[in-house]
């Protein structure tokens, strides 16, 4: 009987998911009434606890563990104080960047737990303690305006952590990225990315010539050329894209977008032929098979895992995620493909995709060209990062070893994740405010 | 630029990145779709996939049937639920369908199909009750190209000896009859396990030959040596005259033709037909041998066969410029350090008989669920043009007259048309020591072509005994 409670889950959770990745969309149509909005973020809400309810259910039912049980009831209580308090403390807040941070934790908890439950506990307490950092984010967002004069404050703490990750750091799996500190793994990459959407805003604030310019994006390829050296690839290209996606908003031309592309892939053509752990990432991209035993072995455990759990997936512990290496980090997209589902994991990426489009949505409505770039780069960050990781672990490109964000197990990167979102929250606010004192009518959302 | 413009207009750059970015995240997803509808079936059946092991605990694994819908291999579940895997013919599919154990693997057609025999496609709603009633749900069958009757006689044929026959149809590449021997009983391949892979016991039952083994071409190499001289004299190959004397000699490297026959003055079809050793390395000694590596390597000489699945030995051809003489000649006639897979001799006859298109050699034609619903269907596959109708009319022409006045009389006046070339590959120090080859094909207008590739390890002369047991084969499939 437990297994037929089993697979009557799976085939629920997919449809509350699939549920909840429409109403995502949807809310972008009907942004005329106010009541009818505030209905789809309450069945939001809704479907979002019945899928963590059902998931939890059947990770109990499976392992008969009851600090399953307890987990979960701290999730409860926690996903129940992040959405009233962002109610209470902020009545403009976007309410859909609320619902899919909570939405994305909770799978990020369900499958994580399912993988490895200390780990999922640690993660829920990072989480806890970050959202406590975050609420407050907004409210600084609007009060202090003189972050947009410290461009140079950001270059050096970005370039400095930077450096001493390239000098110091650890090791992990190749690439240099964390900081070990009294037990505590840091990851300054993650925190780096914000702070250097905030210089390179600043300075394209301030102005636009040639000069500023060529400054900027000296110190820029700066950032970019210590990741490449620590071997951060998807940590590089992610500062990289974020860059020429800024310069060509702020300064409206898109030479600097084609032109940067192409340079970006020259760069890429060179990198290829400089470093081996380039080329060791192209031919596990190009043939994983062939390579199965060493390069290709992560990227083909990543496919037999996708491939396997099928559109509906195998059932919450009923695969074999644990055979791929780094899952719970890197790889997360494909356990959650291969135990709920294809046509889960494709509602995921819409989620992720809606979250992005409601980041450059509201840059689009700030009238303060510093806030419209940073929530254009936080935006892009958060945009590029998920295409990455995604379509690294599918094999569309070339692996970059890069997280997903609110879903993956890490600390920095989920903290990092948290307070971006509560920036855009505060920009949110912000143009809330901003629309009402105006007086002007809504534009309405074109996405 | 500045703070005035009017933001809408500032917007478009805006808009031009979000589109970008959907763009990405569309294709992520449509090559998401793309992967777990086209391309996931092929790569998850992998041995890597470890989550095959899981499925056995839910599914029964599936038959192996032939064309003819012989049950070759099924799974028994007694009344305590122990399941055991059952080949109803033991040693007489034992390498192409191979086995299924627990301790040692698997082969053939049970490693190849293994997720396809682990899946169930039965009617969903018999699966559900399957998972309320906590049983196994049956898996799918994989039905075969394979015919019961030829590989009956393709075994039959090959008596006591060692050796392979391998039966192909040129024109879809469907493998009809692949027998291999020494063989083993995959009943008991794992009670008898020891025994079959003992060191002293250096006959390797396990080994496929007919895809696997590698053998000295023989005679029947002469089809690529005749092919070569075509090429490089397209406008007077039919001038060619060569007067056999039984033997030929050159740089102080002499080879003669097989018992001390004598040809007299042949052309090349003549010796083609006659298979005139002397006249063959006369030939050879007049070839580019860089021009034939080419021809060779163009017919999948030293590269992978394009087979899926099967596994597959590479043939290798090896002449270059600096080859010495008796090198040259003895390359000429398939002898020297060229080796050969039965299959990729197969592969080549068929080709000839099919006009000149190789076609990919396969042996699963589809899956259905256990109720004969067809699942997937694996449709024959286009290789490629590896000789031009012209050559391959050529050659036709010469095999079919090996058969009404040469070394393979024994297929003539049958009620189909036979065409073939026969070889005795020698090996070994010992003069006379010889594998007996046979390739070729044959046409009747009811039927489907078929071609044959015949090797009786240490029988002697080709046209004593393979070509026999090519005729019982053929007997056979056009009974």
């Amino acid at each position: 009987m437990s297994s037929i409670f089993c697979e009557v889950s799976k085939y629920l959770m997919i449809i509350f998911f699939a549920l909840y990745t429409w109403e995502c969309f949807s809310v972008f149509q009907r942004k005329k009434t106010k009541e009818r909005q505030a209905a789809v973020f309450r069945r939001q809400n809704m479907l979002m606890f019945l899928l963590h309810f059902d998931g939890f259910l059947v990770l109990y039912d499976q392992t008969q563990n009851s600090s399953v049980l307890i987990f979960y009831g701290a999730q409860v209580i926690f996903f129940l104080i992040v959405i009233s308090s962002y109610k209470l403390l902020y009545e403009k807040s976007a309410q859909l960047l609320v619902n899919n941070m909570c939405m994305l934790m909770a799978i990020g908890f369900l499958i994580l737990s399912r993988l490895s439950f200390d780990r999922a506990v640690k993660q829920f307490t990072i989480a806890v303690g970050s959202m406590i950092f975050a609420l407050g984010i907004p409210f600084f967002i609007q009060k202090i305006k003189f972050v947009r004069n410290l461009s140079w404050i950001y270059a050096a703490a970005g370039l400095l952590s930077l450096g001493a990750v390239a000098a110091l750091g650890a090791t992990s799996y190749g690439a240099k990225i964390s900081f070990r500190i009294a037990g505590i793994t840091l990851q300054p990459s993650e925190f780096v990315k914000i702070i250097f959407v905030f210089f390179v805003a600043g300075m394209l604030y301030q102005s636009r010539s040639l000069k500023q310019i060529a400054v900027t994006t000296i110190t820029a390829a700066a950032h970019v050329l210590i990741l490449v050296l620590s071997k951060d690839l998807g940590g590089a290209l992610i500062f990289f894209v974020v860059y020429i996606v800024m310069l060509y908003v702020a300064t409206g031309n898109p030479f600097y977008f084609i032109g940067g592309l192409a340079g970006g892939s020259a760069a890429a053509v060179a990198a290829y032929k400089l470093f081996a752990h380039v080329r060791v990432r192209v031919v596990a991209w190009q043939d994983p098979v062939r390579v199965i035993e060493k390069e290709g072995y992560q990227i083909c455990q990543s496919l037999f895992a996708i491939g396997t759990g099928g559109w509906f997936g195998s059932g919450l512990n009923q695969g074999m995620p644990e055979k791929i290496p780094k899952v719970e980090q890197d790889v997360i997209f494909s356990a959650i493909s291969e135990e709920l589902g294809g046509i889960f994991a494709i509602c995921l990426i819409m989620v992720c995709m809606s979250c992005f489009l409601m980041f450059l949505n509201i840059a689009m409505q700030l009238k303060d060209r510093f806030y419209k770039l940073v929530a254009l780069g936080l935006g892009t960050t958060y945009g590029f990062q998920v295409f990455l990781t995604i379509g690294g672990v599918i094999k569309f490109i070339p692996s970059t070893g890069v997280t997903l964000p609110l879903v993956s197990y890490g600390g920095s990167s989920l903290f990092s994740t948290m307070i971006l979102f509560a920036i855009i929250q505060g920009f949110y606010i912000i143009r809330e405010r901003e629309g009402k004192q105006n007086g002007q009518k809504e534009e309405s959302l074109r996405q | 630029m500045g703070k005035k413009k009017n933001p809408s207009v500032n917007n478009r750059e805006f808009a031009v990145v979000a589109y970008c970015f959907i763009g990405l995240f569309l294709c992520c997803i449509g090559y998401f779709v793309y992967f777990q509808l086209v391309k996931s079936e092929d790569f998850i059946n992998n041995s890597y996939n470890a989550r095959q092991e899981n499925f056995e605990k839910t599914i029964i694994r599936g038959k192996i049937l032939s064309a003819d819908g012989e049950v070759l291999a099924e799974t028994n579940t007694d009344s305590e639920g122990s399941e055991t895997r059952r080949y109803p013919y033991s040693e007489l599919f034992s390498h192409i369908v191979g086995y299924s154990t627990k301790d040692h693997g698997r082969s053939g057609i049970e490693a190849w199909a293994n997720f396809n025999l682990l899946r169930s496609n039965a009617f969903f709603l018999e699966k559900t009750m399957d998972k309320v009633t906590d049983e196994k749900s049956i898996g799918d069958n994989v039905i075969t190209s394979l015919q019961y009757p030829l590989q009956q006689a393709a075994y039959d044929a090959l008596g006591e000896f060692d050796g392979a026959i391998v039966v192909m149809e040129p024109a879809t590449g469907k493998i009809l009859a692949m027998v291999s021997k020494p063989d083993f009983d995959p009943n008991t391949v794992s009670e008898n396990w020891e025994q079959i892979v003992a060191d002293e016991n250096s006959k390797s039952p396990l080994l496929n030959r007919a895809s696997q083994g590698l053998y000295p071409p023989g005679s029947t190499f002469k089809i690529i040596t005749a092919l070569e001289y075509i090429r490089q004299n397209p406008n007077d190959y039919q001038n060619y005259a060569y007067s056999c004397s039984g033997t030929i000699q050159e740089n102080n490297s002499k080879l003669s033709c097989f018992s001390g026959e004598v040809h007299g003055t042949v052309d090349l079809k003549r010796s083609f037909v006659k298979s005139c050793n002397t006249s063959f390395a006369n030939m050879g000694l007049s070839l580019d041998a860089d021009q034939m590596k080419k021809t060779c390597d163009g017919l999948l000489f030293n590269q992978a066969l394009p087979v899926e699945k099967l596994e597959t030995s590479k043939s290798s051809f090896v002449l270059n410029q600096n080859s010495s003489t008796s090198e040259v000649m003895e390359t000429s006639i398939g002898q020297g350090k060229t080796l050969v897979t039965p299959l990729h001799m197969l592969m080549i006859t068929s080709a000839v008989a099919n006009d000149g298109v190789l076609m990919k050699p396969y042996v699963i034609e589809s899956t259905q669920n256990h109720d004969g619903q067809t699942v997937k269907t694996y449709e024959s596959k286009e290789y490629g043009l590896v000789l031009t109708k012209e050559e391959a009319g050529i050659l036709r022409e010469y095999m079919r007259e090996t058969v009404t006045s040469g070394t393979a009389s024994k297929l003539n006046g049958m009620s189909y048309e036979a065409y073939g070339k026969t070889g005795s590959a020698e090996f070994g120090t010992n003069k006379g020591d010889s594998h007996a080859w046979f390739v070729g094909f044959a046409h009747r207008e009811d039927k489907a072509d078929i071609a044959v590739a015949v090797i009786v390890e240490k029988a002697g002369i080709g046209s004593a005994y393979a070509v026999p047991a090519a005729k019982e084969v053929l007997d056979a499939y056009y009974r």
